[in-house]
């Protein structure tokens, strides 16, 4: 044991400071987690050590299918819209002149070193129904009533598609960046059309950070809770705004953590389908 | 050098089209910079310009102190992440062992794992150890969520690296620590910024993690922020946000601009 | 060939070394003598670099010792040897100019700042790149990245300056420029030079003596030219220069000769010291293959002219034997060229073989097919 510890100090020593913060603060919680889904709640909000499925029962009571339909629709409009916005304005960005190429991605970058809930905030500001949006186009005419543009779906998809646009043009923009030009001359040369090099060269290559893109959109879309309180009143209830209930103000933590299994079981599905056409490294 | 190729010309409709994106990308940032100069109250009509929000925002005590917290969780978690994920990144480049790949994978659960589920997972591990949520379990979320990507950073960054050098600098007399001093350090320096970067942007940019694990003392500007919203937001928040926009985007650009100077010199 | 006598300044000893179970060094005995220019040579995966890396102090042998200047070295760091390595890709330090590269050894060993000043100048003048201290690696071409590499380790003024594939980076036409410094360099210092390549023409010119690997086996040392006129293994035969290489074994033995019989026919060696139906391997390097439309006395070897190939200064001529195998024939380019399709008698100056001893299971198969071979006469010439 003791030679043990000796060949190997220097992983102790290096890596050993990750396994344990990530063993405490993150598989153990996590593990936590998946025991509380079975855990029953009892009245003063707290927990009894009392086995029961209950809470797996309760996931399938018609509000809550609901809720997961509406969250997974609109989690998926989310995601379609940013790659439909999104690849178009990669495809732009990787073709663009090389000296201005990192100056342009900086730019895509530059709002989301501010904080989302900030910016998010500053739409809020502009869709009001007294905001200035409403104010500016009954100004010039072109509304005489305000239109109630804030606290409805619509500002909640706006709101979900721009904190999350640039989660899905940058594996976009890696991907077709990496695109052998010679190939697209290949194409063109061998006969095909600009658009049958697009749908049968281009689209083809691209398709791992299609992919990613749609992951690292569609995921936390799930969980952006507070983008559906700020542009949608909460009007629609979501998987997020529902757990969050869960762990505040309901204070059914058993019910959310089941809750949050159903994100784990989405994210897990999306992985799996994701690691057949890519790899893990190109998440990051 | 010698190829200096033409720029290709840009197209008049792709030009557009990426205007387009970039204003819908910085219209709310703006609507924020522009109403922390406003002197009406109410963020509907641009009055008159004004700076006297950026001096009345100290008088008000709340607000002042969750930008503190901000600056305090961003500044203590990105450091310890840079450490912790620095020195995880040497080992795993550096040794062989059985639980690597198994290591290696599981830096990617949080990074995969929706953050709403990670947040409810720290809040009831705190509460069920009876820990109380404070600027520490604040601390202890944003680095957990932000250390792997300081890993996955530097060691890509080492992937590309000669491990041949390391054996030059041990040949010519260097011993371990010299040796990691003088050459390795160096080296890996353009990763470990880039790396504390991500880590500081993604702990400025928390919100869900933040909203769990943020005690009653603790609060941060988004924090704060998210709880007026509804009631009507004063025009000193804007002015602080626009600071905090400032700040971060000056700090990003400094450090990138050290970066690409290290670059450059490899 | 100018040879030094000294003492062994490195020595091997039953050197082991594996790597997840592969043997890749076996059982390695080998002098260096102080002052040589030795070149360990063999095709990729022979064990050279590990033997090399091991010396350094990058690698622990299995089992074995290793003695630098009669000393066992076991368990000694690389910074703790009065060696120094030469990188194939010059692993410079990215993040330092030239002058800082090439002060990095004496700047560990405490030197102080003028020296360093000195010793560095000197080094740089010495490797011919005035003028370029404060370059970044970055900015300079594979050869001065490989100049610097050299002055790096020789400013430390090592007993032994190992070089592993130094020019293995290189354009054909620079590599032969630095060939020349390298050899001109290490007769004006009088460092020992442990160099590792598998280019056997470089081994050729600029070795004092050559180590022959393979398969992790040390097959030959020598100088060079006793390694390519005197190959003691099939091996050593094939790798440095070209050969044709025939099988065969020995049917008759006279007092002065040795008559060979192979699977397409016949020779007479002027070798002694071999006994009936021993197996030989025949070595006749293309420059001694002839042809010709007559036959030769002590041969009866036929084949049939199957291709020119021309090469600059000479034509390499194709010939294949009754059972298939090809064997190369140089003539210079001025000569006439036999026909393609002409069968034709081969031979050699009988000095011009090297004869070789090999393992006797396969000699039935030679007696079998040597038999008759369609259409070629056999007739006998002893």
């Amino acid at each position: 044991m003791n030679r043990f510890f000796k060949k190997h100090l220097g992983v102790f020593v290096t890596v050993g400071p990750t396994v344990l913060w990530l063993g405490i603060f993150l598989l153990i919680p996590l593990a936590y987690v998946i025991l509380m889904t079975v855990l029953t709640k009892n009245a003063y909000g707290g927990m009894d050590f009392i086995f029961t499925l209950e809470n797996y029962r309760n996931l399938f009571a018609n509000e809550y299918l609901k809720v997961f339909g509406d969250s997974i629709w609109l989690s998926l409009q989310t995601t379609v819209i940013c790659l439909v916005v999104g690849y178009p304005f990669a495809y732009i960005l990787a073709n663009a002149p090389k000296r201005w190429k990192g100056f342009l991605v900086m730019l895509l970058m530059l709002p989301f070193w501010t904080n989302s809930l900030i910016r998010t905030y500053g739409w809020n500001t502009l869709l009001r129904t007294e905001g200035i949006l409403n104010h500016f186009l009954q100004g010039v005419g072109l509304i005489d009533q305000p239109l109630e543009m804030l606290y409805t779906d619509g500002a909640v998809l706006l709101g979900m598609v721009y904190a999350l646009l640039p989660f899905t043009v940058l594996p976009l923009y890696t991907s077709i960046e990496k695109l052998d030009k010679s190939l697209l001359e290949a194409g063109s040369d061998l006969g095909a059309s600009r658009v049958h090099v697009f749908t049968r060269i281009i689209f083809p290559l691209t398709m791992p950070g299609i992919f990613a893109g749609s992951i690292q959109t569609f995921i936390p879309s799930l969980g952006f809770f507070f983008i559906s309180d700020m542009m949608g009143g909460a009007k629609t209830m979501y998987i997020g705004n529902l757990i969050k209930n869960q762990f505040l103000s309901a204070r059914n933590w058993p019910f959310g953590a089941a809750l949050s299994i159903v994100l784990i079981v989405i994210t897990l599905i999306l992985m799996k389908l994701y690691t057949r056409v890519g790899s893990l490294e190109d998440m990051a | 050098m010698k190829k200096k190729r033409k720029p290709r010309e840009f197209r008049p409709g792709s030009v557009a089209y990426a205007c387009l994106i970039y204003l819908f990308l910085y219209l709310p940032i703006f609507v924020v910079i522009a109403f922390s100069f406003n002197s009406s109250k109410m963020n509907i009509v641009f009055e008159e310009f004004t700076v006297e929000w950026y001096f009345k925002m100290f008088d008000n005590r709340q607000l002042m102190d969750s930008f503190v917290n901000t600056v305090i969780v961003a500044g203590v978690s990105t450091i310890l992440s840079v450490i912790i994920g620095t020195l995880c990144a040497l080992g795993l480049y550096r040794f062989e062992f059985k639980l690597k790949n198994a290591i290696s994978s599981s830096l990617y659960i949080p990074i995969v794992i929706p953050e709403l589920v990670f947040a409810i997972a720290l809040l009831s591990f705190f509460s069920a150890l009876h820990v109380s949520m404070s600027m520490v379990t604040l601390i202890i979320a944003h680095v957990t969520f932000s250390m792997p990507f300081v890993v996955i950073t530097v060691r890509a960054r080492l992937a590309g690296f000669d491990r041949s050098i390391e054996e030059a600098a041990r040949d010519l007399g260097a011993n371990g620590f010299r040796t990691f001093w003088r050459v390795t350090l160096p080296m890996i320096a353009p990763g470990v910024i880039s790396g504390g970067m991500l880590a500081l942007t993604m702990s400025l940019d928390d919100v869900v993690v933040s909203f769990f694990t943020a005690g009653p003392e603790s609060t941060t500007l988004p924090l704060k922020i998210l709880g007026m919203v509804r009631k009507g937001v004063s025009p000193d928040v804007n002015a602080l946000s626009t600071l905090m926009i400032v700040g971060t985007i000056a700090i990003l650009l400094t450090s990138n601009f050290i970066q690409e100077r290290l670059e450059r010199k490899l | 060939m100018e040879k030094r006598e000294g003492q062994g300044i490195i020595r091997l000893t039953e050197v082991d070394k594996s790597f997840d179970d592969e043997k890749v060094v076996k059982k390695l005995n080998l002098d260096v003598r102080e002052g040589e220019f030795l070149t360990m040579l063999g095709p990729s995966g022979c064990g050279k670099t590990t033997t090399l890396r091991m010396i350094a102090g990058f690698e622990q042998p299995d089992s074995g010792e290793i003695l630098l200047e009669g000393r066992n070295v076991a368990g000694k760091k690389p910074n703790e040897r009065n060696v120094n390595t030469v990188f194939q890709n010059y692993a410079l330090f990215p993040h330092m100019n030239v002058f800082d590269n090439i002060a990095f050894g004496l700047v560990e060993k405490k030197v102080k700042k003028d020296e360093i000043r000195t010793r560095v100048q000197e080094m740089i003048k010495l490797v011919k790149l005035d003028g370029m201290e404060k370059r970044m690696p970055s900015q300079m071409s594979g050869g001065q990245k490989q100049r610097v590499g050299i002055a790096r380790a020789l400013v430390n003024r090592p007993k032994v300056l190992l070089l592993d594939e130094p020019l293995g980076a290189l354009d054909l036409k620079l590599r032969k420029q630095m060939q020349g410094e390298l050899k001109h360099l290490q007769r004006r210092l009088g460092i020992t030079f442990i160099y590792v390549t598998h280019d056997q023409e470089e081994a050729l010119t600029m070795s004092d003596r050559i180590a022959v690997m393979n398969n992790g086996i040390l097959e030959q040392v020598g100088t060079p030219e006793e390694v390519y006129n005197h190959p003691e293994t099939k091996f050593v035969a094939d790798f440095i220069g070209e050969s044709n290489i025939l099988e065969g074994y020995v049917e008759h033995v006279y007092e002065d000769a040795i008559g060979v019989t192979m699977e397409s026919g016949k020779a007479r060696i002027p070798e002694t010291g071999y006994n009936s139906e021993e197996m030989v391997y025949l070595c006749v390097r293309p420059e001694n293959l002839k042809i010709d439309a007559r036959s030769h006395e002590g041969f009866s070897l036929r084949g049939q002219v199957r291709e020119h190939i021309f090469i600059g200064s000479i034509n390499k001529t194709m010939i294949e034997l009754p059972n298939g195998q090809m064997l190369k024939a140089e003539t210079p380019a001025e000569d006439e060229l036999v026909p393609v399709g002409t069968v034709v008698n081969i031979y050699w100056n009988p000095g011009k073989v090297v004869v070789m001893r090999t393992k006797e299971e396969m000699i039935y198969n030679i007696i079998e097919r040597s038999v008759q071979i369609e259409g070629m006469p056999n007739e006998p010439i002893f």
